[in-house]
Order: C-alpha cells, then sequence, then structure tokens
C-alpha cells in the first residue's frame, strides 16, 4: 500500500436487501488533505463512511484503512480514528466540559495530559464559554464545534465526517471548514461527505457519489475543466420559454434555470454549441444574450450525473 | 489498566446523567415507599366487612338475634334488608352485595333440627376470596342457647410458625420486595442501551476504543448500589409501619439482594440489546411482570401450581429471592443452608449479562 493514503477502498460495495446502496467503489484518500464525498441524500455517502470505520460490514470489496483492513478486526482502528455523526451524538445533559472529559477517559488520555488538552480543545473551538454550559441547550454551531473537538481530542490520524454541516449557518460553515484546513495541515487526512456545492469546492479532491457509484473522481478545479460539456449561459427576459425553445433542441443534454439565467450543457462532440442555441432562440423570436462560459461545480455536478444517453446526445 | 478506566468512565458518565433525571431519581425512592404502603395496607387476606344483604323471611326473636350476632363478627357489613330470596338473587348479580344471607320461614323449626340447615348464605363466587371467606362464616361460633351448641372436637390443630398471628404484611412484604427490586431495575437497564440508540449517542460511543462488556458493566454498577438504596427503604419503612421482622442475618440478606438486583440489571440490560425502542424495552419487561408476580409464590402458593407452572417459575429469578428474603427475614435461615437458591441467582445474571455483551455487537448491521 502506498504510503501516502490513509484509505485505499477497492471494488467496495453494500447491499441492504435488494437495494446496492454502495456500488464498486474505489477511492484513494491521501494523507494531510481533505477529500470531499459530493451526492445527494441516498447516494451511498453516509453507508461508506460506516463501512471505513467497520460499523457496517461490505457486502463485496474491501478497504485498507491506516494499515487496518476492512473488513476486519477495526478494534484497534477506533483510537486512530475520529468520527463525526450527521445527528448531534455527545451527551445532551451533560455540560460541554464533562462530554470532553468523558470522551477523553474513553480514549485513555492520560490523567496528567487531560486537563491541558481539553483545555487546549476549548480554546481552539471556541468553547472555553460554554463549558459549564448543558450540551443540549446550545445553538447547531456550537453543538457542531463540540462534535468536531470530541472528534479529535485524541488527535486521529483519520478524521470521518457525515454531513458535518448540516445544521448550522453558513458563518459557522466557514469557521468549521478553517478549522478542517487547519487539521489537514497539521497532518490528519479528512474525510467528509457534502450535499453543499460550496463545501465540495474547497476540497482538495472530491468523488462525485450517484446512487452508489462514484461518477467523478479528481481536484475540483480539474473535474470543471474536464466535464465534455460546452457550457452556454444564457441571459432571457422571458427564461421560461427559453427554457423551453432550447429543450426542443436534441444536442442539449441539460438545462438549468438559475434566477434570468439558463446554463445550457451541450456534448463537446458537438459542433459550434452557441450557434444551436443562438438559432433556437432566434428561431422563437426569444431576445437573449448568450455566451461561453466556465463549467462550475454545479455544471460537473449536473453533467456527471446525466443518464448515460442524454450524456452522449 | 485502560479497561478498567474506560469502563470508570461508563460508570461516572452514567451516575452523572442519573442525577440530572430528577424524575428517574425520585422514583427510585418513591416507588418503593408507595407500593409499600399502598400493598402493606391493602394487600389484606383476613377480609372484613364485606357487603351483605339479608332476607329474614321468617322475622322472629331468634333471626332478629341471629342476625345481630352476625354483624357483631364485622365479617359482614349488612347494607339492605328485603323480602325474598329473588331479590337478594338480584342484589348479587348486580354486585351491589357479595353475600347474601337468605332466612327462611321455619329458621326456629330449622335451628332445633340437626339434620337440616337453618340458614342459606348466598355468596358471589366469582371473586375467589370472598367464596372462602364464607366458608370461614360456617364455622362462626354462634350460639342462640347451649342445648343447640354443637360440642366439636378438633381432630388437627394448626400452628402457624414464623408468623403465628397471621398478619399479611408479615407474608406480603418479603416477596414484595422481590416485585419492587425487579420492577425498577429491570426497567432502569431496559431502556438504558435503547434510549442511547434513539437519541444517536451509540453511533458515537461504537466508534470509541470502549469495548460491549466495558459499555454494559459500567452501565450495570450504579444501579446496584441504587437497587441496595432501595432494599433499605423497603426494610425500613416494612419495620416501621408494618413491624415486618429480619430475624436473620441482614448481611445475608443484602447479599442475597446483591445477586438479585445484578439479575435482573443484566436481564434488562439484555432486553435492551434486543429491542428498537424505550416503548419495546418498557413492553418487554411488562411482559416479564406478570408472570413473576403470579408464577412466583408471591400471590398464590407455589406448590398448588400445576407443574409447568412451577417450571416456568423456576427459571424466573423472583421465584428463587422470594425463597431466600422469606427464609432470611421471617425463617431465621442462614445463607448457607439456601445456597442452592443464591447460585442459580448467580448463573442467571452471568449468563443474561454475557448474552447482553454478545448481542450488543459494536456494528449497524
Amino acid at each position: 500500500m502506498n504510503d501516502d493514503l490513509a484509505i485505499r477502498a477497492r471494488g467496495l460495495s453494500k447491499d441492504f436487501g435488494s437495494l446496492r446502496a454502495v456500488d464498486r467503489l474505489d477511492l484513494d484518500v491521501p494523507k494531510a488533505s481533505i477529500y470531499g464525498f459530493l451526492g445527494p441524500n441516498g447516494s451511498g455517502k453516509s453507508t461508506t463512511i460506516r463501512m471505513l470505520c467497520g460499523l457496517l460490514t461490505p457486502s463485496e470489496g474491501s478497504a485498507n484503512v491506516l494499515g487496518v483492513e476492512v473488513p476486519g478486526d477495526t478494534s484497534q482502528l477506533k483510537p486512530r480514528i475520529g468520527y463525526m455523526t450527521q445527528k448531534f451524538s455527545l451527551f445532551g445533559d451533560m455540560t460541554v466540559l464533562e462530554n470532553l472529559q468523558f470522551i477523553a477517559e474513553i480514549y485513555s488520555i492520560p490523567a496528567n495530559r487531560r486537563a491541558a488538552r481539553i483545555d487546549e480543545v476549548l480554546e481552539h473551538y471556541d468553547l472555553v464559554e460554554q463549558r459549564k454550559q448543558f450540551a443540549g441547550t446550545m445553538s447547531g454551531g456550537q453543538k457542531q464545534r463540540l462534535a468536531l473537538g470530541c472528534a479529535v481530542i485524541h488527535k486521529p490520524e483519520l478524521l470521518l465526517l457525515d454531513e458535518p454541516t448540516s445544521a448550522v449557518d453558513p458563518q459557522s460553515r466557514r469557521d468549521f471548514w478553517a478549522n478542517l484546513f487547519r487539521l489537514a495541515e497539521a497532518g490528519t487526512a479528512i474525510l467528509v461527505s457534502t450535499h453543499y456545492m460550496d463545501e465540495a469546492e474547497r476540497c482538495h479532491r472530491l468523488a462525485i457519489l450517484d446512487h452508489g457509484a462514484k461518477v467523478a473522481d479528481g481536484a475540483p478545479q480539474e473535474l470543471q475543466r474536464s466535464t465534455g460539456m460546452n457550457i452556454i449561459e444564457v441571459v432571457a427576459d422571458d427564461p421560461y420559454h427559453a427554457q423551453t425553445a432550447i429543450s426542443t433542441l436534441p444536442v442539449v443534454a441539460s438545462v438549468t434555470q438559475l434566477g434570468i439565467r439558463l446554463r445550457v450543457l451541450i456534448p463537446e462532440a458537438v459542433p459550434d454549441a452557441l450557434g444551436h442555441v443562438q438559432k433556437v432562440l432566434a428561431d422563437h423570436d426569444i431576445a437573449a444574450d448568450t455566451h461561453l462560459s466556465g463549467a462550475s461545480l454545479e455544471d460537473v455536478f449536473v453533467a456527471v450525473t446525466l443518464d448515460p444517453e442524454e450524456r452522449a446526445a | 489498566m485502560k479497561s478498567l478506566s474506560r469502563l470508570m468512565a461508563v460508570t461516572r458518565k452514567e451516575v452523572r446523567q442519573m442525577r440530572r433525571d430528577r424524575l428517574t431519581f425520585a422514583m427510585i425512592f418513591g416507588i418503593p415507599l408507595m407500593q409499600i404502603i399502598l400493598f402493606g395496607y391493602a394487600i389484606n387476606t383476613d377480609v372484613r366487612n364485606l357487603r351483605t344483604a339479608v332476607a329474614d323471611e321468617a322475622n322472629t326473636h331468634l333471626s332478629r338475634d341471629f342476625i345481630a350476632q352476625l354483624n357483631a363478627t364485622q365479617v359482614t357489613d349488612i347494607r339492605e334488608h328485603v323480602n325474598t330470596v329473588a331479590q337478594l338473587e338480584d342484589l348479587l348479580r348486580s354486585g351491589r352485595v357479595s353475600v347474601g344471607i337468605a332466612i327462611p320461614p321455619d329458621f326456629d323449626r330449622r335451628v332445633a333440627d340437626d339434620t337440616r340447615a337453618a340458614v342459606h348464605i348466598l355468596v358471589d363466587g366469582s371473586d375467589p376470596t370472598i367464596a372462602g371467606i364464607a366458608d370461614a362464616l360456617r364455622s362462626l361460633p354462634l350460639g342462640f342457647d347451649t342445648t343447640m351448641q354443637q360440642q366439636r372436637i378438633d381432630l388437627i390443630e394448626v400452628r402457624a410458625y414464623y408468623n403465628p398471628e397471621r398478619r399479611t404484611p408479615v407474608n406480603i412484604i418479603p416477596g414484595l420486595i422481590g416485585v419492587i427490586l425487579m420492577m425498577t431495575m429491570m426497567m432502569f437497564t431496559a431502556v438504558a442501551v435503547v434510549r442511547e440508540r434513539e437519541r444517536g449517542n451509540l453511533e458515537l460511543l461504537i466508534n470509541t476504543p470502549v469495548t460491549s462488556a466495558e459499555l454494559m458493566v459500567g452501565k450495570v454498577l450504579p444501579y446496584i448500589f441504587l437497587g441496595l438504596v432501595q432494599l433499605a427503604v423497603i426494610l425500613t419503612v416494612g419495620n416501621l409501619l408494618f413491624d415486618v421482622p429480619v430475624r436473620g442475618s441482614i448481611v445475608d440478606l443484602y447479599l442475597a439482594g446483591c445477586v438479585y438486583i445484578a439479575a435482573n440489571l443484566a436481564l434488562g440490560l439484555f432486553f435492551s440489546t434486543a429491542v428498537k425502542s424505550q416503548f419495546q424495552a418498557i413492553q418487554l419487561t411488562f411482559f416479564m411482570m406478570l408472570p413473576s408476580i403470579l408464577l412466583s409464590g408471591f400471590v398464590f402458593p407455589f406448590d398448588g401450581m400445576p407443574e409447568a407452572a412451577r417450571w416456568i417459575g423456576e427459571i424466573l429469578p423472583i421465584t428463587h429471592f422470594i425463597r431466600l428474603t422469606r427464609g432470611i427475614m421471617l425463617r431465621e435461615a442462614g445463607l448457607g443452608e439456601m445456597v442452592g437458591e443464591l447460585l442459580y441467582l448467580g448463573a442467571f445474571a452471568v449468563v443474561a449479562m454475557t448474552a447482553a455483551a454478545l448481542r450488543f455487537s459494536k456494528r449497524l448491521d
């Protein structure tokens, strides 16, 4: 195994009855970086993370996580990973300090270093003032900082975060990501699942999941460069009729409306994509400004989750 | 060493949460107090004041004298006087009285005649204890004049050892200890694991180095202590209010209590690993309650039950604990004389605890 990888998975699959939740997933997560899982709800993000930390047994395939084989005896893995659940899972009827103390004891942080480490976490995650507050009464952002603090209190080599920011405001999300970058710089490998495009954009590397299968994998910029699509932005006063007109074009893979703008995806194989769009708009007497545009991550997401035949259109 | 400190961390956390949960904490003391006072006074097998109606068709000096004597025994409480037996039957059927006394018009003659019954007593047989009481009415020492009184020589004399006055609380409370401890202890741990599952805590815990055994034992320890406190409360109240003695060794009693508490906690914990919600956990404990009360010898004599029921009874921990408490508290027996019962409870605790730790896998699938 490559020493630079924290996770290396091959053909990882999970079936729940007749439903295939994760389908032959190959994954290489490098150390000291943030690796993102982007995908809609039910695309298999949580299931994959649970398989990687040994909570679920893969139906097929295997993974090597920090040198430990999965499936296998994952008990030696537990002290080396940190895990943050989708739902707040700390004890609401205990204070911030008590929660941290409990988690520190569970991870067997030696008593002589425990207090210092807890102070450090309180400081780092801006929880000093809340130390005596019951965890259950805190705001979403505070709970999330506490959850992250508990997940890293034992300085894990690998941090698994399952949609950590789904319940917090944008400012808390920004702060949260600043913390993640700091941890990655310090050498922690981070696997984070999300369904926010702006978060996905911040990851060093990204895998896009759709119906349990990986449909794209690479650095966000790389993915944006290689969609295989020409993207035409249409600004029209009447976007609804413009969209209807453009949809009649057989070469169009997808049209998405963003306010008064439309983003039209046409495969690169089609020559003069811009001309096609301009012609159909003129035929329908729709006044619009059209120009070629670079791909956003959202365009990447739309492009890679298209049906194969639409993509070939 | 690491294992022990993790176990203690779990125990400390449980104690902390328990202290904060005011209602549960109140229940720990409230439930035994309430039940022992309630049952100590309410469960009384020497029934008095049965609601009674009389149809005195004779209405003679003798019959009125008979009714007055009957009322003086306090076994019956004469509420109504009617004219016919049919009216008595109506009252009985409607449930307004439990006992009907029919005195025929030729009462005086019947009293003089040894071959015929002088009085008919109609009893609501749908309640078994009342039927039993009415039987006792037959042997009431009612007499009208000395010539008519039958001289009876008792062939058998019964002497009630250990409870000569036959006071019900003395019989009830040793068993009640078992019932109360079972109810509270099993309920606490039955919800313990499933509650953390519902709150999401478990997904976090199973991703930490804590092992199943550490988690299970760590959860049970603080409740053993609570159980012993409950035992002390029940014994004190039983002694102060109902004068229930502890004739044997108090150390023996606490030792037996300790093992019995552990058995119930372990069983509750096992339930908790088997169910999906707190509601199911509570249903399961109730499912255990009824056979434990009915088949343990607490209410009905154990030896009188059919063999199959006795087998079920033998499986239940409470059966063995009730034998131990009655033995130690009333018969002044030592644990050494009843070591089999104690061993069974210990084995039960170990098996249930192991089953719980095995069933609680640190996985989600």
